[in-house]
């Protein structure tokens, strides 16, 4: 029962960072119908955004978990969300009413800029950098399942920022209008909504977040390489699909769902480290067999 | 028009991935170095394989300096007289597909003679039919997996060498594996390990010799994972290793993953040592790791660079080389493996005009019966092209460093 527990909270943890970085892909793709793929490296960014900041810091101010940890998420989420502005800016809103296939590889196309643009010019990037250890490393024990300072504070932080985006995306003024734009953009616009606004906050959103899970990340696993948003991205957008791509609550679910699948398939299925994507992909096209639009995604009737 | 673009969006995913195995073939060419100086009008072309970018780099780049620095030097002592040498380093990622390209490219250039590398034995394994169909001598400074040499059966005892053109300065996991159960069950006193691979040519194959002597010196499995390359969030696989209670857990991959394997377990609440073998020995495993890292253990081929007379001067002269990376696991077995190439063009090319296929061959041919003072030692050939020098050593995370514990060999 204990090593039950103990995956359980190993599973949520991964899934915490999952759903992060899913909520990014599932925004963007409730209000434009993109899938941008440059969202892992979004992620990818932020990590190097906060080390960045980490490192200009003086040493005296980086032992100091209460002024490094909030400077070092402030820069990766402003390095995040920057990128993520120019990107819309630059290489989204020109294609707006491109065929959908357009936006689809020029977002590949920003992924692979974004990655070689670290990996030439960030120093010493060509290798793994070390990441910071921002917090004490020991464990809290809860009837002997053993969890990590850090992967709590993962968990806490993911879930609070999930609570925080639905509550804002259902009271505020803004979130109204995001869910409007996404429903009818030609209507929402009559209404006097600023579509383009709208996207731009969404994108930033986005961002934000996944620069959060970027720091959140290295943190976790105490090194940052350029090509680390490739696969966590990949894994992201499988669990926006999962959940049903364009619901943000189908977002958070599908991460945890997804890190929960690795995790029990390692521990409970012979061999089954070794074949742990296997199973989460066998679930999702599962889920996608009999649930086409994904675990919390509602058929929307086809766009005029 | 929601489930159109998701439609699209599958096979795109797909794509992503080919796209971005494939990657692009970043030429890093130093040129020909000190051309004017050697006299010499006819061009020789040594090229070198090995991950110059991605998390690998560490191992590549010291690979690359390592070879230009035996290039140059010959260039300057006019080794192989009325030619010039040029160096030409590839970049394959460390990936098997790229590694492919690489091999191409090379062998399509005219003048190329020699290919020192790759890293990876996954990437050897895709590069050896391509130089062996150009006839162009490759000497691998890293691969350790024996079938490279020994054909796919050698473990029933049935050794048949695959490719006549390629040779190792790197000894084989068959020596290797053993070598680190022996220590583990003799030295260190520990009978019960847990086994991690990660499912690479290398990992899983290094772990396989190391599984087969331990049973032999009566210490056993408790457990035998697999992670994948990549990974980085090994918390599930770490938690049902625990409940095994291992004295030890042996890791067959490289050092990106070990790093982050070795601070989780600790993190777990899992102080066992972690060893590994020769792709785990880098500087940068106990900078990710960190404190982590104390007491974890990795077997690397041949002896201490630093301890060998003969390797004392290539530390020396590599210094006086200013690269801006240090020589790392491999540096000293890529200097030999090029110097190698160079002895043999030194025998072959005077007195030829030009580089066509009977020189390759002969180059070949002159590689497999040289025997060099290099910076590991004697360094000769065996009938399958394995190095005749089988030297490891066990080293030892101390202080945050890596400090040699014992040098040997595997007795059988």
């Amino acid at each position: 029962m204990t090593q039950f527990l103990q995956q359980l909270a190993n599973g949520l943890v991964l899934g915490a960072t999952y759903g992060l970085i899913a909520l990014g892909y599932t925004m963007v793709y409730g209000i434009i119908q993109l899938i941008n793929f440059a969202h892992g490296e979004i992620f990818m960014v932020g990590a190097f955004g906060g080390l960045t900041v980490f490192t200009a810091l003086p040493a005296a101010l980086g032992r100091n978990v209460w002024i490094a940890l909030p400077l070092v998420l402030a820069g990766a989420m402003a390095t995040s969300v920057v990128t993520g502005v120019l990107m819309e800016r630059l290489a989204y809103r020109p294609l707006r009413n491109a065929p959908r296939l357009a936006p689809l590889i020029t977002a590949i196309g920003v992924s692979v800029v974004l990655q070689e643009t670290i990996r030439l010019f960030y120093p010493g990037a060509k290798a793994p950098k070390p990441f910071p250890r921002l917090l004490p490393d020991g464990a809290v024990t809860l009837g002997g399942v053993r969890i990590a300072w850090v992967s709590l504070f993962v968990i806490v932080v993911a879930i609070a920022l999930m609570i925080a985006l639905a509550v804002f995306v259902q009271t505020s003024r803004t979130g109204r209008a995001m869910r409007a734009t996404s429903q009818d953009p030609d209507t929402a616009a009559l209404m006097g909504i600023d579509t383009n606004r709208i996207i731009v906050i969404t994108f930033v959103i986005g961002a934000a977040l996944a620069g959060v899970a970027g720091v959140l990340q290295g943190m976790r696993f105490v090194s940052i390489d350029f090509f680390m948003g490739f696969l966590a991205g990949l894994k992201a957008f499988t669990a926006a699909v999962l959940g049903g791509i364009g619901n943000i609550t189908g977002a958070v679910l599908g991460g945890f769902v997804l890190g929960l699948v690795e995790t029990f398939a390692t521990q409970y299925v012979p061999n089954g480290s070794a074949y742990k994507d296997v199973f989460a992909f066998v679930v999702l096209i599962l889920v996608l067999v009999f649930r086409p639009t994904g675990l919390l995604g509602e058929q929307v009737g086809t766009r005029a | 028009m929601r489930s159109r673009s998701l439609r699209l969006a599958a096979p795109l995913v797909v794509g992503a991935v080919v796209l971005t195995a494939c990657g692009s073939n970043k030429s890093e060419s130093s040129g020909s170095s000190g051309g004017s100086t050697s006299g010499g009008n006819k061009t020789a072309t040594i090229g070198l394989s090995a991950p110059l970018s991605g998390s690998l780099s560490s191992l590549g780049l010291g690979m690359k300096n390592s070879a230009d620095l035996a290039v140059k030097q010959a260039n300057a002592k006019q080794t192989v007289k009325g030619w010039t040498l040029k160096f030409d380093a590839e970049d394959d990622q460390g990936q098997a597909n790229v590694g492919q390209q690489v091999a191409s490219k090379l062998a399509s250039q005219k003048d190329v003679v020699g290919v020192v590398g790759p890293l990876n034995s996954s990437v050897g394994q895709q590069e050896q039919p391509v130089l062996a169909q150009a006839n162009i001598t490759q000497i691998s400074p890293a691969n350790t997996n024996p079938s490279l040499t020994q054909g796919p059966d050698y473990s029933t005892g049935t050794k048949k060498r695959p490719f006549a053109n390629y040779f190792r300065t790197a000894t084989t996991d068959a020596v290797q594996g053993p070598f680190a159960a022996q220590y583990v069950v003799q030295t260190l006193g520990k009978k019960k390990v847990a086994l991690v691979n990660d499912k690479k040519t290398y990992g899983a194959g290094l772990v396989g010799e190391f599984k087969k002597e331990l049973t032999k010196e009566g210490g056993s499995v408790v457990a035998d994972e697999a992670i994948n390359p990549g990974d980085k969030d090994f918390s599930a696989v770490i938690s049902k290793i625990k409940t095994a209670g291992p004295e030890l857990l042996y890791y067959g991959g490289e050092y990106p993953e070990a790093s982050l394997l070795s601070s989780q377990m600790k993190q777990a609440n899992l102080n066992i040592p972690l060893m590994g073998g020769d792709g785990i020995y880098d500087p940068t495993y106990i900078s990710v790791a960190k404190e982590a890292a104390e007491g974890d253990l990795a077997t690397s081929v041949g002896a201490p660079a630093e301890s060998l007379d003969t390797a004392k001067q290539f530390v020396a002269d590599y210094k006086a080389g200013n690269y801006s990376e240090p020589f790392a696991a491999y540096g000293p077995y890529t200097y030999d493996a090029a110097n190698v190439i160079i002895s043999a063009l030194a025998q072959v090319l005077p007195g030829k005009n030009a580089i066509d296929d009977s020189v390759r061959q002969a180059v070949v041919k002159a590689v497999q019966g040289t025997s060099i003072d290099g910076a590991t030692g004697k360094v000769s050939f065996d009938q399958y092209g394995d190095t005749s020098n089988k030297t490891l050593t066990v080293y030892k995370v101390t202080s945050g460093a890596w400090k040699a514990e014992k040098t040997g060999s595997f007795q059988g």
